[in-house]
């Protein structure tokens, strides 16, 4: 019973975490419609320029300095680079992005090295916080679920209480009315593709010490991501929330518990073939959970996909 | 000072040295290994040291025979199996015979084999495969053939020889395994479960569990399940950033006992593990740096730091296999007979740099020599890796580590 408690701590901060960086990928693509592939290499981004920064000036002016350069080079993408293309269609766009996520990828490695570099946590956040059965859970953790929730909490405020956020929200749906009552809607994209790639920044920062960093990071968490905003709904802030939260929470239990395929067949009514060895399904009997944990969201996709296209929550077909 | 002196002393002699014998050859040695790719720093580093090794122990002294000198050439095969034969038959092509590669036991067997088959059919232009690095007990038994040598402990009697220590420590009753899911994860699975069971029969394995290789982005549910098992002690042949992630998930999730492990220093992994694997971490590994055996070792160290500053001394076995190369050909009295070369290594024996004999065991060309426990931790530290203050000091020695280790080996000699 502990040990459920600290899955579920584990799995909502790998699932908060998830939902960072999907937060952003799913405004961007509700508002233009354009998949960025280069999303996670802005996480990617984020962890490197604050470990740069935390060198000089420590890591608190890392999680705040780094977010903003990282918005502003994802605004700058927009302005000069993803706008330039637009006009050419989806298809250049996508590969424009798909572009920029190797160019990433190797500057960083021109820059850093290939090695892992020592991005360390802050030393007033390091030890436990507190333990469940001799399971302790740090400090650290603790800081990234109050500081994401925080995040998440800002985020919904400004885009359902504030002028500006009905405005990105107006924008979302009617961007041609919006444009003719005088708004500037290339302006609102390009805020709206920083403020992606600035949250994208925040959870590089806050995952790079603990998940370390290193020029294979974007790559590692690319593919979930779009998982993550194809589950909740393309364009469902809410839905990223809480497509995140299942994946950590799955991918978490499934990891912690040893579950065996061999006693859910058995429980089928199926016996198992002796020796198992000789048999033809000896990889299906000797599954176990943490094996099979890392495609659980993929499998949960093409569920998604094939009854209910639209996501969790989405109002639009894939 | 004075020993400054002196090595430059013997740089002049050997460049007067060479300078009188215009008419020396280079002996040509292929390094095939990654220089590009995610282990391009291994090997980027690897060849430093081969370069670095072949300048000060051979050609500076004089080189061998009449003055012929080592020239190492490096070919990058980017860790895959198929680039490593290509550029096995470019090396071949360009008249090299030895040829030198660590890292991967797949990039070793499609090489032993290629190079069995390639002096049965070429008996002119035979070639010698000195493996420095790829661990896979099978290279030296079943796959064995004359050709190949191996200048690393092997991955059975690295784990005898961590299961002795761990054998020695009473506190220590429950044991949980986890590795990487393929050939290598598993060898070091089934090698721990017997040793142990052998040594230690009230040990309990608490946890044996294998993980996808690379593909893990956190550790912490497989932390949760050792701390739970209520394991003393974990054994892991994890490398690169499996190793790096499981260590920090479990040290942060409260495991508060030694991890003992092949591969978790160097190329980064020291520097971020840094305060937190202080006394947690120990590697088994050859080549003692701390505190350094001898004079000449200290000075070695020195030397190639002063040459790299960002380098790292991480595979003092390369040494080895420079010098005991250099010291078969001088016996053999040729460069181009690597039968007589073969020979000349089987059986040899040689006064590590580091420290110890070593003793190249004539029977499946398995390189025996002292295997050392160490520790990750920043006292009594003279050459840290990663320039970070930590490094990895010696606890214990095993001397001539399996020697007596059985083998399967048929060698069908020429």
């Amino acid at each position: 019973m502990d040990l459920v408690l600290v899955n579920l701590i584990d799995g909502l901060v790998t699932g908060l975490l998830l939902f960072m960086l999907s937060a952003g990928l799913t405004l961007i693509f509700s508002m233009m419609g354009v998949l960025n592939f280069a999303h996670a290499s802005f996480y990617m981004l984020g962890a490197y320029f604050a470990y740069q920064i935390s060198v000089y000036l420590g890591f608190w002016m890392g999680l705040l300095v780094a977010p903003l350069i990282v918005g502003a080079l994802g605004a700058g993408v927009e302005r000069y680079g993803l706008r330039r293309v637009h006009q050419y269609g989806h298809v250049p766009e996508l590969i424009f992005t798909f572009g920029l996520a190797l160019l990433i990828e190797e500057v960083v490695q021109f820059i850093w090295g290939k090695d892992q570099i020592p991005y360390e946590i802050p030393g007033i956040l390091e030890g436990a916080a507190f333990a469940i059965a001799g399971n302790t859970i740090p400090l650290y953790k603790v800081f990234m679920i109050f500081l994401s929730l925080a995040i998440f909490g800002g985020l919904l405020f400004v885009l359902t209480k504030t002028r500006v956020g009905m405005i990105i929200q107006a924008a979302l749906s009617y961007p041609r009315t919006v444009e003719a009552l005088g708004h500037n809607v290339p302006l609102v994209f390009m805020g709206v593709f920083g403020v992606g790639t600035a949250l994208a920044g925040v959870a590089g920062v806050i995952a790079g010490p603990v998940l370390s960093t290193f020029p294979g990071m974007a790559v590692v968490l690319g593919s979930i991501v779009f998982v993550t905003i194809v589950i909740g709904g393309l364009g469902s802030l809410g839905g990223a929330l809480v497509a995140s939260l299942i994946i950590g929470w799955m991918t978490t239990f499934a990891k912690a518990y040893d579950m065996r395929m061999e006693d859910l067949l058995t429980w089928m009514g199926l016996t198992k073939p002796e020796p198992i060895w000789d048999s033809a399904w000896q990889d299906l009997w000797t599954l176990t959970s943490p094996q099979v944990a890392d495609i659980l969201p993929y499998l949960l996709m093409v569920l998604i996909l094939i009854f209910r296209p639209y996501g969790l929550f989405g109002k639009r077909d894939v | 000072m004075r020993k400054t002196t002196g090595i430059g002393l013997s740089a002049v002699m050997a460049t007067l040295l060479a300078a009188g014998t215009a008419s020396a050859d280079t002996i040509k040695i292929a390094f095939i290994d990654p220089l590009s790719g995610p282990f391009a720093s291994t090997g980027t580093n690897g060849l430093h040291q081969y370069e670095f090794a072949a300048e000060t122990l051979v050609n500076e002294k004089g080189g061998v025979l009449d003055g012929d000198t080592f020239e190492i050439v490096a070919f990058d095969n980017k860790t895959s199996p198929k680039e490593s034969l290509v550029q096995l038959q470019v090396a071949i092509d360009q008249g090299i015979r030895y040829v030198v590669q660590g890292n991967s036991s797949g990039v070793a067997h499609a090489l032993t084999d290629a190079i069995e088959k390639h002096n049965r059919r070429n008996p002119d232009d035979r070639v010698l495969f000195l493996n420095y690095s790829a661990v896979d007990p099978a290279l030296t038994n079943e796959n064995c053939n004359f050709w190949h040598f191996r200048f690393d402990a092997n991955a059975d009697i690295k784990m005898d020889a961590l299961t002795d220590v761990i054998a020695e420590q009473d506190d220590i009753t429950k044991v949980y395994v986890i590795g990487q899911d393929y050939s290598f994860g598993k060898a070091v699975s089934s090698a721990a479960t017997s040793f142990l069971g052998e040594k230690r029969p009230d040990i309990e394995i608490v946890g044996n569990e294998l993980h996808p290789i690379g593909k893990v982005k956190d550790f912490t549910p497989y932390s949760r399940k050792i701390v739970s098992s209520g394991a003393d002690a974990v054994i892991t042949g994890n490398w690169g950033a499996d190793m790096l992630n499981l260590g920090k998930s479990v040290i942060d999730n409260g495991f508060d006992g030694p991890i003992y492990t092949y591969y978790a220093a160097a190329d980064g992994i020291t520097a971020a593990f840094g305060e937190s694997g202080k006394d947690r971490l120990r590697l088994v590994t050859e080549g003692q740096t701390n505190p350094p055996p001898n004079d000449r070792a200290a000075a070695y160290i020195e030397a190639f730091k002063a040459k790299y500053p960002d380098g790292n001394m991480s595979q003092t076995r390369i040494t080895n296999v420079i010098e005991m190369l250099a010291k078969a050909i001088n016996e053999a009295g040729t460069a181009t007979d690597v039968v007589a070369v073969g020979e000349a290594l089987e059986g040899m024996e040689h006064e590590s740099m580091w420290g110890g004999t070593l003793y190249m065991r004539p029977e499946d060309h398995q390189l025996i020599q002292d295997v050392l426990i160490t520790v990750h931790t920043n006292e009594g530290i003279d050459y840290d890796l990663d320039n970070s203050d930590y490094g990895q000091r010696m606890e214990h020695r095993i001397e001539m580590a399996g020697m007596d280790s059985p083998t399967t080996c048929k060698m069908r000699r020429p």
